[in-house]
């Protein structure tokens, strides 16, 4: 099995990242939450919001070969 | 139709120029509901020259697709226009608007309503704030419109 994702951060995730993505490949089934510990040392925020593919998922979302993460804050608009 | 627009746009012009061009509502609307959301130069007590309006490219659309789909099950609505602005923006600017087209008053009103509230809790934009002596800030978290 092998899974390569893209991850990506928006706003003051990506500032606290100092980065805007990430390329992550295992070789196993890895949940948002692992995911996160794979790229970051630093623990997720408590209000972060995660999309897969553009869809709003739960932290325990199972992620699949080509899978699109994104990471970000409350969100702001209007 | 939704439009995220990345330079100023006439929220009134926009309006007349879809009804003109949807000609189906030609006797058929007796109510439109319009809103707009606007640039405010002060927040949480302080002076705002500015804003950086970000946003998540597709998930945006995708999202903002879903809340005025959402709508469109629970209302009669004949036709709606929502368009968001990103980028830099400076105090007067008109960031948003939803129009509304409907038969009656009812649907148009609620129909907006909803999806005002339904984008600023899942419409992947975020607002930074820079303020009169040159710092920024985030903006934490939406309030609740109906409070």
């Amino acid at each position: 099995m092998f899974v390569s994702i893209k991850i990506r951060y928006f706003a003051s995730l990506k500032e606290l990242l100092g980065r805007s993505d990430d390329t992550l490949e295992f070789d196993q089934e890895m949940s948002v939450t692992e995911v996160w510990g794979g790229v970051s040392k630093i623990p997720m925020p408590d209000n972060t919001l995660v999309a897969v593919n553009m869809e709003y998922v739960a932290l325990d979302h199972q992620l699949v070969d080509g899978d699109e993460v994104a990471f970000f804050p409350p969100v702001t608009g209007g | 139709m939704i439009k995220i627009v990345a330079s100023a746009f006439d929220p009134y012009a926009e309006i007349q120029a879809y009804q003109k061009a949807n000609q189906a509502l030609s006797g058929k609307f007796g109510a439109t509901s319009i809103f707009i959301g606007t640039m405010r130069d002060f927040n949480e007590g302080d002076q705002v020259k500015g804003m950086s309006l970000e946003h998540y490219p597709g998930m945006t659309e995708k999202q903002l697709g879903l809340v005025v789909n959402e709508a469109e099950q629970r209302w009669k609505l004949l036709e709606s226009l929502v368009i968001h602005r990103v980028g830099d923006v400076f105090p007067d600017d008109d960031l948003v608007l939803v129009a509304i087209w409907s038969a009656h008053r009812g649907d148009a009103f609620d129909a907006s309503r909803y999806i005002m509230e339904a984008l600023k809790s899942k419409v992947p934009f975020w607002k930074k704030e820079i303020l009169a002596d040159d710092q920024s800030r985030w903006l934490a978290k939406n309030t609740d419109g109906y409070l």
